[in-house]
Parts: structure tokens; C-alpha cells; sequence
């Protein structure tokens, strides 16, 4: 791996909202109720339409001609940088709504760092995708709450998808040769400062919904190097068939 | 603001959805959202009725909290008058020596 670090952190920013995105747009239809199906769509939207911004930066600093719509459909699973948290399947509602929250709540100081780039493009994309991040922590967030500290079924299933889920957040405060590399041009904040800001959200938020952090060790991921879970190959089938089949279709 | 979280029937309660349009009018019925407590209808009234940037301001107010009149009501709690003129400021003559703007 040696394409430049600026190229890899626009695909990791990118591909982290273009996966979870369409993970949460399998909910399009099948929504709890028609309010929180629209709710649920809105957020997709505004992840994919960050996707593309970050991609379409990502192409234009390649500078080898591919777009956002050439990164997202034409490369391979082991091309894709997303953390393999948001490649899991969506789950049910519990499982959807935690990992949207404790994405939201990690992205919440990243995302502010990165306004203050020394590229003013990524300061500017990483600025409406913060502004944006801010409603789906809330939304987020409260439905936790809501889970949380419901009924016995809600809390349990909540308390189930904790469980599965957080092994995963380690991902999160992965540092390598990318964030070394733009730590100062990009303005990334220190894992200590990104898991101070993290685990005080989730704190807030876990005790009003009588919620525990489990113990343990982390998961060793390597979605950032284009390791991901038997799930990620499976989505993306499903996400690129159309593009692959029709080459340069138009409508 | 809390409501019983769900009718007879597993329904969540309605909420009546009033949007504020930008430049300081006043807020206008948009429609209805249906929300177990006020922090998720106010967040779902955002999600239907304000995506477009059509308002600045919302409220939400449980239905069961309006009192309507009944359509039965259209006659004589409606009827305009149209016969008594002197309910319209048009029914009176400017006095001379009031300036007319």
C-alpha cells in the first residue's frame, strides 16, 4: 500500500458513509413506522451525499480521472477502507440505531478536527458533513435512550446488539501511517482527545438508557487496509450490479 | 410533555405538526406525525415536514390537546353577517377632516 495518505483518509472518510448508508437504506420500506422509514432514509441520503463529496475529493487528488461513481462501483472489497463496523448487516432496529449512534458519537470530533484542514475542500465537506452528523447523533441518541430504558424486550435487545457492537468501536482509535502522515495538515485530534469526546457522549447517553460498556478486548480489524468481514462482498454484489452490468448507462 | 405510549390499538399517539416559513410568519398547520413522547414527534415532524428547508421553526402538539369546533357547526357559527353591513369598517363614511392614507 503506498498511494499517498491524503487519497487514503478521502477513501476511509468516504467509504465508512457510502457502507453505512446503504446498510441503513436496507431499512427504506421496512421502516418500524412510516415516520422513523423516513427518518432512517434521511440519514442514508445524507451519509451517501458525504460519500460522494469525500469520493469525488478522493478522485480529483488521485488525479487519475475516477469519480466518486468510478471509487464506488468499480473498485473491489479489498479496495473498500471502511472500518468493518458499518459493513455488518443492519440487524434489527436496536442493532441499526447503536451502530448509527456510536458512529455519529466517534465522527462527532473527528469530523471537527477536520474542519480546521489545511485543504479547504475537505475543511468544507467535513463541515456540512459535521452539521449533518449533529441531527444523526440526536436522532440516534434518543431512540438509544428510548431502547434502553423501555420495555424489558427493547432493553434486551439493545443490551444484544451492545454487545456485538462494541467489540468493533476499537476500529475507531486505530492509529497508522495515514493519521501519522496528516496529523497536523488535517487537524486529526490525538486517539486520546478522539476517545475522551467519544466515551463522554456515550456516557451521557448509556446512563440515561441504563446501559453498560462491556469489558473486554477489541476486535482487530483491518477494514482501513482493506480487510472486512465475509459481509462486505455480499453488500457490495448487491450495490454494484447495476453499474457493472450497464457500463456508462445513463437515464 | 409525556403521553401514554401507545392507544388501544398499539398505535403511537398524533401529533399535530405547525411549521414557521422563514421571514417571521406565523406558524401554519403542516400536518400530522404520529410519536410516542415529544422529543421523537418533534423529530419526526423534522424528518416529513421540514427536510426541504420549508420552515424555521416547528411545533407539536398532542391532537387529543385541540378543541375543534364540529362541522355540524358551519351555520350559525360561521354565519358571516353578510346581512348586518355594520360589522364591516366599509359600512361607515370618513367624518370630513380625517386625513384618508
Amino acid at each position: 500500500m503506498t498511494s499517498p495518505p491524503l487519497f487514503e483518509l478521502l477513501l476511509r472518510l468516504g467509504d465508512d458513509r457510502l457502507v453505512l448508508g446503504h446498510r441503513n437504506s436496507e431499512w427504506c420500506g421496512h421502516g418500524p413506522i412510516l415516520e422513523e422509514d423516513i427518518a432512517l432514509t434521511n440519514v442514508s441520503l445524507d451519509l451517501i451525499g458525504q460519500a460522494q463529496l469525500f469520493l469525488d475529493l478522493a478522485g480529483a487528488v488521485e488525479g487519475k480521472g475516477r469519480d466518486a461513481d468510478a471509487l464506488a462501483y468499480w473498485r473491489d472489497e479489498t479496495g473498500f477502507r471502511n472500518l468493518q463496523l458499518v459493513e455488518l448487516p443492519p440487524g434489527d432496529f436496536a442493532f441499526t440505531m447503536l451502530r448509527q449512534f456510536l458512529f455519529s458519537a466517534w465522527s462527532h470530533g473527528y469530523l471537527a478536527g477536520l474542519t480546521e484542514a489545511e485543504n479547504e475542500d475537505l475543511a468544507g465537506i467535513a463541515a456540512k458533513a459535521a452539521k449533518e452528523n449533529r441531527y444523526h447523533l440526536r436522532h440516534a441518541a434518543e431512540w438509544v435512550i428510548r431502547l434502553g430504558d423501555g420495555t424489558e424486550e427493547s432493553h434486551g435487545r439493545v443490551e444484544a446488539a451492545l454487545a456485538e457492537l462494541w467489540p468493533w468501536t476499537a476500529e475507531f482509535f486505530h492509529v497508522d501511517r495515514v493519521d501519522e502522515a496528516l496529523a497536523k495538515s488535517c487537524h486529526l485530534p490525538s486517539v486520546e482527545t478522539q476517545r475522551a469526546d467519544f466515551e463522554k457522549i456515550v456516557n451521557e447517553v448509556f446512563g440515561r438508557a441504563r446501559l453498560t460498556a462491556p469489558e473486554g478486548p477489541g476486535r482487530m480489524a483491518g477494514g482501513r487496509r482493506g480487510r472486512h468481514t465475509e459481509h462486505l462482498g455480499h453488500m457490495l454484489a448487491e450495490m454494484q450490479i447495476v453499474a457493472r452490468s450497464h457500463p456508462g448507462a445513463t437515464w | 410533555m409525556t403521553a401514554k405510549p401507545t392507544d388501544d390499538v398499539g398505535q403511537w399517539p398524533l401529533w399535530e405538526v405547525f411549521t414557521q416559513p422563514p421571514g417571521g410568519k406565523p406558524h401554519e398547520h403542516a400536518g400530522s406525525v404520529h410519536a410516542p413522547d415529544a422529543e421523537i414527534a418533534l423529530q419526526n415532524a423534522r424528518d416529513v415536514y421540514t427536510r426541504r428547508g420549508e420552515a424555521v421553526s416547528l411545533w407539536v402538539v398532542q391532537s387529543t390537546a385541540i378543541v375543534a369546533s364540529a362541522p355540524g357547526d358551519d351555520g350559525p357559527f360561521f354565519d358571516p353577517g353578510n346581512d348586518k353591513p355594520y360589522r364591516h369598517p366599509q359600512f361607515y363614511k370618513t367624518p370630513r377632516g380625517v386625513k384618508v392614507f
